[in-house]
């Protein structure tokens, strides 16, 4: 995750909540009792960051900020502490590959190293189309469908260098993709039963 | 204390001891004389709980806990010097030292860092880290405050500072875990006027003093303790010289005036008085002024004063001028028969029948006992920064609510404007405002007018209507005094007292200076007085005294060079009225005199000899002459009286202070007050190491 402070200068649209998003924050400010409001921070952060490209700009921050009186340096210390919070622009497609062990174990390195080759980035970049932006996660929750990997929402299992490789290539030629495990289990099954995921 | 607190008994160390209910375990270990060394603890400041260095051992619990986020309950037994303990504070700075440099042979904190001795006390004698150590970008905060941010240990002091106490939330901890880093918001410069405390309030030597950076070590340092002048809040400071020059100034607790804080310009205006210092006398002949010895300045001086009658000579008393120069000059005009004189260089109106009429009755300390405050024309934050920390201090933890009339300013804490015109006094006054009816109900209020009100042409109906309605909302009662003037000049509150004022059918301020103008006033003797209209005194013999070659020295004719508020033992009187003496901690520069004594000579030449030979000859005359200087722990404040109201007509008025940072002749020749005064119209322009 980045950390630094750095202005980005890439020149953008004043952000603003449209009039539905902004009628739904207000319901979410409303649901937290008279002088805390301020709580309300995180879902606005994640309402603010879904509708801004994927990720938090500095006006965005304030915008958010000034909704709830929250100084800045208040919103900034939220955003940075969550590294689900992006604070520098990603591409359309948000790739994390997560590496911690079990997903390590099960080969994870590959996926990471598939990933790396295939779109010419390394960890922590973004493609120049714009189109990628492939980040290195902590534990994703998935640990019994290791090596996984969040796209955007979504989540892909069971993966290995291969498979992923056709995710990516997928996505870039902007076909539909299916979420869930590569290798067809259903949800988390133990790996050797024969449940498949048509016959369930 | 009003109520009786309850008592709770623990064991520390096998002593049984009664402490206060609701105290932490830290406190109580305080209480029973045992040291627990601290990193993120400040008493000032809220608790965090985050540097893991207080912890102890209680019986009954597995594993040590910190003392300074628990309560100590009835019975509890404590062990502060336990193997546990001992252990745990052991591996405690082991793991703070991980990341922290060792470099302090370079550390400008080296000698007086929390850390250096904590780990000389408890810690490890070596390290058994062998891996990279973590290394973080050096952070902008601005003119004032030195950065090296891998030397933070994450106690988070500064951040709980600027948001508790400043009221500026710019500091905070971004980023987790190892990657937390302690920054203002895009690296902007910190705007703070108290932002140098978190330079002493930083346990170790990431945030330092900019200005102070690498020129001395604090072991080199001779301390003195002495009296900020910057503003008249009266800071206890410490001064720290060392060859004949001031190299820092810091603040000395006091409760009751600034509590652990010092203001920016306090601290930092220091490098002035190294810069634009008068050391010799210099009289103006041919339009050019020439260096001269004292006695040719004296007998050029006297002779014009001889030349004419008294009714043409006049003395202006500067915000700097110390008590015991303005009682002699007072006395020397006297002699001379002059009764033209002020010490309000603003011309602000205030009566002085009895000492309340013109202090800040209420005291600094007992603004935590107010429950409503209503400001009149003064930006507190720039006119008093100190103050304005207690005001918000108040507002926090004791409810105060702040209510505002004049010019719109940022506080740092919530207040309710009730307008910008100052003829809303009359309304409150008679009753058809709805704050009055808040002010009815009241039971501890509080007024503090500013200099900026009583100095608007409407001075005198601002003043009275103020006094109407402290006495009809009961501002006064029993042994409360919600009436407070907040002067902006060290020396004003000692000019009043002294009667530094005119006398009978003599001229003001203002009056001078016009007189000046129509040629009626021919000699104007200036004490430090420099922020007056000069142009009115182009065609007037002025002889000026004071340590500075500020605005005023241009004009002058005489020139009196004179010691500085760190080159002389003196008294000033802060804005509660509260007889404060500063000390020598160095020596005034090349030719240069104590204020008084200059006066005493001049007096001499003039045949009009003063009767005070030494500083202690004068001081035994004020208290004789005046109660209040008898005994200078108490505050005498005189009875209070009714004063009838006059009505506010226009109530426009125009706030003294906007330039915090050059309000006086020290700050304006100090180079770190002119990079803050660049620096507070944009932060980014702050040069960066
Ligand atoms: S900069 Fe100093 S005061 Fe601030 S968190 Fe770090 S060590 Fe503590
Ligand atoms: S002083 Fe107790 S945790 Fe820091």
């Amino acid at each position: 995750m980045t950390q630094s402070s750095k202005y980005n200068s890439v020149q953008r649209k004043k952000f603003y909540f449209s009039q539905p998003l902004m009628d739904k924050a207000k319901k979410i400010i409303a649901q937290y009792p008279e002088g805390r409001e301020r709580s309300a921070i995180l879902p606005l952060l994640e309402m603010a960051q879904r509708h801004n490209g994927g990720w938090l700009s500095p006006d965005a921050l304030e915008y958010v900020g000034d909704m709830l009186s929250l100084p800045i340096t208040r919103v900034w210390e939220i955003a940075t502490f969550y590294t689900m919070f992006n604070t520098q622009p990603v591409g359309k497609f948000h790739i994390q590959v997560c590496g911690t062990p079990p997903c390590y174990l099960c080969g994870s390195k590959e996926v990471k190293r598939a990933c790396q080759k295939w779109l010419g980035i390394k960890v922590g970049e973004t493609t120049d189309d714009k189109m990628f932006t492939l980040t290195e996660v902590e534990c994703l929750g998935a640990c019994a469908n290791a090596p996984v990997v969040q796209i955007n929402d979504d989540y892909f299992e069971d993966l290995n260098a291969e498979s992923i490789e056709k995710i990516l290539q997928d996505l870039a030629d902007g076909k539909k993709i299916e979420s869930g495990s590569m290798t067809g289990r259903t949800g988390s099954a133990p790996l050797n039963t024969k449940i498949r995921k048509k016959d369930a | 204390m009003t109520e009786e607190i309850k008592k709770i008994q623990v064991i520390i160390d096998d002593k049984e001891i009664d402490v206060p209910e609701g105290v932490t375990v830290l406190q109580a270990c305080e209480i029973a004389e045992q040291e627990i060394p601290v990193f993120c603890y400040h008493s000032k400041l809220s608790i965090a709980g985050n540097c893991r260095m207080c912890l102890v051992q209680v019986e009954g619990k597995r594993n040590p806990i910190a003392s300074c986020a628990m309560q100590a309950s009835h019975g509890m037994k404590i062990s502060t010097k336990s193997e546990m303990v001992t252990k745990a504070r052991k591996g405690n700075l082991e793991f703070l030292l991980i990341n922290h440099p060792l470099d302090c042979p370079v550390c400008d904190q080296g000698g007086e860092c929390d850390l250096q001795d904590i780990t000389m006390a408890y810690g490890p004698s070596s390290s058994r880290f062998k891996d990279n150590k973590r290394a973080v970008k050096n952070k902008n905060f601005g003119p004032l405050i030195k950065t090296e941010m891998t030397r933070c240990i994450h106690c988070t002091r500064c951040v709980r500072f600027a948001t508790e106490v400043a009221g500026a939330e710019e500091v905070g901890a971004f980023g987790r875990g190892e990657d937390m880093e302690i920054s203002s918001y895009l690296e902007q410069a910190v705007t703070s006027e108290l932002s140098g405390n978190m330079i002493d309030l930083c346990p170790v030597g990431a945030l330092t003093s900019k200005p102070y950076a690498f020129k001395a070590r604090s072991w080199e340092l001779t301390p003195t303790n002495s009296i900020d002048v910057m503003d008249a809040v009266g800071s206890n400071i410490r001064v720290d010289s060392k060859n004949n020059e001031v190299m820092r100034i810091l603040p000395i607790a006091n409760e009751a005036v600034n509590e652990e804080w010092l203001s920016d310009k306090a601290r930092f205006s220091y490098d002035g008085l190294m810069t634009q210092r008068l050391d010799r006398p210099y009289i103006r002949q041919d339009g050019k002024l020439k260096a001269v010895e004292w006695h040719e300045a004296f007998i050029f001086a006297a002779k014009e004063i001889k030349k004419h009658n008294a009714d043409e000579i006049a003395a202006l008393s500067g915000d700097l001028a110390d008590v015991e120069s303005q009682f002699c000059l007072k006395e020397l005009m006297d002699k001379i028969g002059s009764l033209h004189r002020d010490c309000r260089q603003d011309g602000a109106f205030l009566p002085m029948d009895e000492r309340c009429d013109y202090l800040f009755n209420t005291t600094i300390e007992s603004i935590e006992q107010a429950d409503h405050c209503l400001i009149v024309g003064s930006n507190v934050r720039l006119e008093a920064p100190i103050i304005n920390a207690r005001i918000r201090k108040s507002t926090l933890h004791h409810g105060l609510k702040v209510a505002y009339v004049g010019p719109s300013a940022d506080l740092t804490y919530k207040t309710e404007s009730l307008g910008d015109k100052l003829s809303i006094l009359n309304k409150i006054l008679s009753g058809s405002h709805a704050y009055a009816k808040t002010l009815k109900e009241a039971k501890n209020p509080m007024i503090i007018i500013g200099q900026g009100a009583l100095a608007s042409p409407d001075g005198e109906g601002i003043y009275k209507t103020c006094r109407a309605i402290a006495d009809k909302y009961g501002f006064v009662h029993d042994d409360w005094n919600g009436f407070n003037i907040l002067h902006t000049a060290a020396g004003r509150v000692g000019g009043l007292d002294i009667g530094f004022t005119p006398g009978e059918k003599g001229k003001d301020t203002r009056k001078i200076l016009q007189a000046a103008e129509r040629n009626e006033i021919k000699v104007v003797y200036l004490l430090g007085a420099d922020e007056i209209d000069e142009d009115a005194l182009k065609n007037t013999f002025v002889i000026y005294q004071g340590s500075h070659g500020d605005k005023a020295a241009h004009i002058a004719n005489v020139i009196f060079p004179a010691a500085a508020y760190t080159e002389k033992e003196a008294l000033y009187v802060n804005t509660e009225g509260r007889i404060q003496q500063t000390r020598r901690a160095v020596f005034p520069p090349g030719e240069a005199k104590e204020d008084w004594k200059i006066i005493r000579a001049l007096s001499e030449i003039l045949h009009k000899k003063l009767p005070y030979d030494t500083r202690k000859d004068i001081l035994s005359k004020l208290a004789k002459t005046y109660p209040a200087y008898k005994d200078f722990s108490r505050i005498e404040k005189g009875q209070w009286h009714e004063i009838k109201a006059i009505e506010v007509r226009r109530g426009m008025m125009t706030l003294p202070i906007n330039n915090y940072y050059q309000t006086n002749p020290v700050a304006r020749a100090s180079v770190t007050m002119a990079k803050c005064t660049v620096g507070k119209k944009d932060s980014k322009s702050w040069e960066k190491d």
